[in-house]
């Protein structure tokens, strides 16, 4: 079967870039609706005890309340955790908003204020008194680590370390050289632009339709149809536009739950919005301390890998994330001991943040793996290619693909990392020295069962839709090319349709397996239209196609034609009309072949250079450049490809430099609660961005050999960070973010 | 936020007026600062005064060869303003290294001076503090506290002035001309802020009602030896760790006058006159700005993660004088430090 010509691998604007440039897009708290009502939520300033009592007397006397909602006269709502288990939620028992006079961590949400509008609602709200009963709460992971634990039961989709091969411990006692350190990943918080936000439109037969921010619009439809008892065709969750996500919408957030009790109470539509500061009450990157033991020969090769870490979770729930796995999975070694403890804290459970797991291990492992470099005096790359290894060590498989060489070499080649003098303070300019270093990126490749349709309609219009979401991804514009490329069609004859929970199913989007699994069952619902559309033009009264195979064609420019003789045609429309269809639809499934994933493990790599520029005095660095390689097979979209490694890589940048959730554990609360003091890097802290990607031909995880991109952009680039202002300053600090003050002295 | 009524003064009589007489009234100009405080419930004003119609917003030569800011002109505009650019360059660049352009448009000479901390407690009112709550406690000084006070600091409050503009001008000798129900009055800016000592809720000297109608600049010539240098958690658009407005005269290779004012360490821009004199006389040198730095330093008190600020404003001022001494001014355009 051939394709028509390629529009999959071309650098495309993105589809909805105008309607977003242009304020057309809407968002879940832009939609409006007649008699509307606006919810104000109320936090809780302590970390832990009880409610003893909330005075609202005087908020319900402001002319234009509807309601206060608090746990102590909120409807009812279902009494098993079950049904308070989202798609994505780990062991445990979910928080319930309003649940009980109980208070599980700082800024949990304790009521409700409902008014006319949201000035009302704001001005009631300041006016709820609430007194609490303190109980000693605990934030300090240093001192909940004590008491860390194996979770009992693990999290789906998440794989727990590998049992552990040899002897390890024996291992790092008898290796010649040796590095050891413990290394700290600050606690992050997604910190989308867009707040978090839910606006539900009631039906008067009952039905919700509720625009939500989410990276998965039928995760929230089950979520409220299992919580209020409502039948899922009742509850219509729409999302087409996401202000950015990074995994914090996978889940659904309070609000939501707010938003919909109010709704069905007051039997009227109803907007909830949460502000900056509440942004830092729902989940966020768990702080982690891990440590490392890497014993080696004096040829660098590794003779004992000891990786672990503990990670800090909620009381009620086992948030679980993959970070130590990939110490093994990297490099290759006999004797390797793997460990994952969870310690529980008052705050509400962690969540997964871009690259979950990874961008924490692989920060820790990939500074460790500098630091060997330095202990045996060889070269980063060489020393991580004496360690390469071809197969899956963590589960004995053969990978499905792994450029991660050419990624070393190509990346090395651009960054000109031949020039580099291995020797730390050896580059200086003027006051400033200059540190190059790197660091080895790594990320799963992932396909979720997920549904497409596809519908050709006789004016040459297509649409392809899908519920899973495009959080500013591309995923609208990848959809899109995969669509018109396989039907031979214009990209503006293809419309994408996704957001929306009435569409055909698909997981939340996440874990960068939306590329390939989306556009996987978008690609299998085309071809399944071409085959009909086929058969139509075949069946035609004296068809110039009569005796071809659909391998004998190509569907180009609206047109089935003859391979080898492109006079002989059948535009869609005649075979519609023949077929005496004004439509031709089908919906498909992509679904992980069990077959392979037995067999191969499907994983993205990447090689990130990262040169700094530090004020020898002040301490103050500069990023100045970054090269990031990465393999991760097919590249569906160079342009919006690459804005995702970038957007990825400043990340990396903020990890590396400055972003930090401050707990002050006397309040059990994070302080820093707004843009003005968590800082993310802005304009002026990003230099050049090089994105190089690697070309790597895959053919086992899925038909167009796409891997997905959302997460590897940040996946070692804190550590590559880390390793340039070692060479740069000599100086090795092992606490992320590297902010001035570690630097000084 | 709670409600408020809101009221446009026709004139400087009217506003001062109706703030004397009015303990909840409020003046508003660019709304910075204020709006976002009303949002956070830190402040809770029933009436707001709106004084950016009233006449106070040319840039004009004063008698004396100085220039007198209104105190409606924006920061921009003034940082931007030629006469400034040439007589006055370190304000215009101590103005150009805070906030971002969009902030500096709105926000006004008044209200600049008259920012409020940025203690993460005092903005939360799910927490103590005694600056909003006298009396409720000071968590930072257990707490959280890396853009908190290393000097001046008291019991009751570490808070920090955060402004950058007020540093230049106390480093230039300003003067705050101010109208009250009593009169008019002129507050040197080195008696305007306060420390915080047991009342921590006391920014400034200004009284019930009197309004800032302009901020003058003395004749005196800069212009040729001055940096202003700006430490801070990333490149741009952050509040400064600590910051440094320096400015020297210098004659035959000797300092003849120097002024040196700190930001980011205390409840007001940090001169130490006497460290200043250190300087006269004698030829810049680093040895020397380190014993300046010394003697400004002398009695910081550090907390837990603030400490480091001692050591960072040390090299700083040693930075930053050398910075003046060469007459090179830090770039408020290019990040890398100088
Ligand atoms: C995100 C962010 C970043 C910032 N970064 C920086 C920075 O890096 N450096 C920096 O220096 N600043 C920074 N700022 C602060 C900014 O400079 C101030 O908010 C601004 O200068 C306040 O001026 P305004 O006119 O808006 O004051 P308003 O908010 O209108 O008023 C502030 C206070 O002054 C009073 N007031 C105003 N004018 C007068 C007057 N003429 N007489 C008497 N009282 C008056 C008001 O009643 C109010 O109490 C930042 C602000 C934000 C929001
Ligand atoms: S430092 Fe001052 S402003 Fe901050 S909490 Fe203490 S009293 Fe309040």
């Amino acid at each position: 079967m051939q394709l028509s010509k390629g529009l999959i691998g071309t650098p495309q604007n993105r589809v909805d870039g105008r309607a977003k440039v242009t304020g057309q897009a809407q968002y879940a708290a832009e939609f409006d609706t007649p008699d509307l009502a606006f919810g104000v939520v109320i936090s809780s300033s302590i970390a832990k005890g009880r409610i003893a009592s909330i005075e609202a007397e005087a908020a319900l006397a402001v002319p234009g309340v509807l309601d206060v909602i608090t746990h102590k006269n909120r409807p009812r709502t279902a009494w098993l955790d079950r049904s308070f288990r989202d798609e994505v939620a780990p062991p445990g028992s979910p928080f319930r908003p309003l649940y009980d006079e109980e208070i599980k961590y700082s800024g949990q949400p304790v009521a409700l204020v409902v008014a006319e509008d949201f000035e009302t609602a704001v001005y009631a709200a300041s006016l709820v008194d609430i007194a609490y009963e303190v109980e000693t709460h605990m934030t300090d992971l240093d001192i909940a680590r004590r008491e860390a634990y194996v979770p009992p039961k693990k999290r789906g989709g998440v794989k727990p370390p590998p049992s552990p091969t040899g002897d390890a411990e024996g291992a790092f006692a008898q290796a010649p050289v040796k590095v050891h350190g413990e290394y700290r990943i600050a606690v992050e918080h997604h910190n989308p632009m867009e707040m978090q936000a839910s606006t539900v439109v009631y039906g008067q037969d009952g039905t919700l339709t509720i625009h939500d921010k989410t990276q998965g619009a039928q995760n929230s439809q089950g979520y409220v149809a299992n919580v209020f008892g409502l039948s899922k065709d009742k509850v219509r969750v729409i999302s087409p536009f996401v202000g950015g996500a990074f995994g914090l919408c996978l889940r659904p957030q309070y609000q939501l739950f707010l938003a919909v009790l109010a709704a069905l109470e007051l039997r009227r539509s109803v907007r909830v919005v949460l502000t900056r500061d509440q942004m830092f009450t729902v989940g966020y990157r768990p702080m982690a301390i891990q440590t490392i033991s890497l014993g080696a020969n004096p040829d660098g090769k590794l003779q004992s890998i000891v990786h672990d870490a503990v990670q800090t979770t909620s009381m009620f729930e086992d948030y679980q994330e993959a970070i130590v796995n990939w110490s093994n999975l990297l490099y290759h070694c006999d004797n390797v001991k793997l460990t994952y403890q969870l310690a529980q804290v008052d705050t509400y459970t962690p969540c997964d943040m871009r690259a979950p797991g990874a961008a924490t291990g692989v920060t820790a492992l990939e500074t460790a793996m500098d630091e060997l470099a330095y202990a045996v005096g060889i070269d980063p790359i060489e020393l991580r290619l004496r360690n390469y290894t071809e197969t899956d060590e963590t589960e004995g498989k053969s990978y499905t693909s792994k450029e991660l060489r050419a990624c070393y070499q190509l990346g090395a080649e651009r960054f000109g990392w031949s020039k580099r003098n291995p020797e730390p303070r050896s580059m200086r300019e003027g006051r400033e020295l200059v540190g190059w270093g790197m660091a080895t990126g790594v990320w799963e490749a992932m396909l979720a069962k997920t549904a497409a349709r596809a519908m050709l309609t006789l004016d040459g219009r297509l649409e392809v839709s899908c519920a899973t979401a495009d959080i500013g991804t591309g995923t609208y514009t990848i959809l899109t090319q995969i669509a018109a490329e396989t039907m031979g069609l214009r990209m503006e004859d293809v419309t994408a349709k996704i957001g929306d929970s009435s569409l055909p199913r698909s997981p939340v989007e996440g874990g960068s397996w939306t590329a390939a699994s989306a556009g996987t069952a978008v690609q299998k619902a085309c071809q399944s239209v071409r085959e009909q559309l086929f058969k139509f033009a075949r069946q035609m009264d004296s068809s110039p196609l009569a005796n071809a195979s659909i391998e004998q064609v190509a569907f180009a420019e609206g047109e089935i034609r003859l391979l080898n003789d492109s006079t002989a045609r059948v535009t869609f429309a005649a075979a519609m009309q023949a077929g005496g269809v004004e439509r031709v639809e089908a919906e498909e499934k992509s679904s992980p072949s069990f077959l392979d994933a037995a067999r191969y493990s499907g994983y993205t790599h990447s090689a990130i250079f990262a040169e700094v520029k530090v004020d020898e005095e002040l301490g103050v660095v500069r990023v100045t450049r970054i090269v990031n390689a990465v393999a991760a097979g097919t590249i569906l979209n160079p342009k919006t490809a690459r804005s995702q490694v970038m957007g990825g890589v400043v990340f990396g940048i903020g990890m590396a430099l400055a972003e930090e959730s401050m707990l002050d554990h006397n309040l059990g609360r994070f302080m820093n609660h707004n843009f003005g003091e968590y800082h993310v890097p802005v304009n002026a802290d990003i230099y050049d961005i090089d994105v190089i990607f690697v070309s790597e031909h895959e053919d086992k995880l899925n038909p167009m050999g796409i891997k997905g991109l959302g997460e590897i952009g940040i996946v070692g680039t804190a550590a590559a960070i880390g390793n340039a202002i070692y060479h740069a300053t000599g100086k090795r600090v092992r606490e992320f973010p590297i902010t001035l003050d570690k630097l000084l002295e | 936020m709670n409600r408020f009524s809101y009221m446009r003064a026709a004139s400087v009589e009217e506003a001062v007026r109706e703030v004397a007489g009015d303990p909840t009234a409020r003046f508003i100009a660019g709304g910075t600062n204020l709006i976002d405080l009303m949002k956070y419930d830190v402040e809770r004003p029933d009436r707001l005064i709106d004084i950016t119609h009233l006449p106070l917003k040319g840039i004009e030569e004063t008698e004396g060869g100085g220039l007198r800011i209104g105190a409606l002109v924006s920061n921009d505009e003034v940082a931007y303003d030629s006469r400034v650019q040439d007589r006055y360059p370190l304000l215009s660049s101590a103005i150009r290294a805070g906030a971002s352009p969009q902030l500096r448009n709105a926000a006004t000479t008044g209200g600049n001076l008259l920012q409020r901390t940025r203690c993460y407690y005092f903005y939360d009112t799910g927490t103590p503090c005694n600056k909003r709550e006298p009396g409720s406690g000071c968590p930072a000084a257990f707490g959280r506290n890396r853009i908190h006070a290393i000097l001046g600091t008291s019991e009751h409050c570490i808070a920090t002035h955060p402004s950058d503009m007020a540093v230049a001008m106390a480093a230039l000798e300003a003067l705050v001309h101010v109208a009250g129900p009593n009169g008019e009055r002129v507050i040197p800016i080195a008696e305007f802020h306060r420390l915080p000592g047991d009342r921590p809720e006391i920014d400034n000297t200004l009284e019930r009602g009197e309004i800032i109608t302009a901020v003058e600049l003395p004749a005196q010539d800069f212009s040729r030896n001055h940096t202003y240098l700006k430490v801070r958690d990333r490149l741009s658009y952050a509040f400064a760790l600590v910051s440094v407005a320096a400015a020297l005269r210098l004659d035959a290779g000797k300092v003849t006058d120097a002024r040196l004012a700190l930001g980011g360490v205390a409840h007001k821009p940090w001169r130490v006159p006497e460290a200043e004199a250190m300087l006269s006389g004698k030829a810049p040198s680093s040895d020397l700005f380190g014993k300046v730095a010394d003697r400004i330093l002398d009695g910081a008190k550090g907390y837990e993660d603030n400490a480091f600020k001692i050591d960072l404003a040390r090299r700083t001022i040693v930075r930053a004088l050398s910075q003046a001494a060469e007459g090179k001014p830090q770039s408020q355009t290019d990040k890398r430090i100088q």
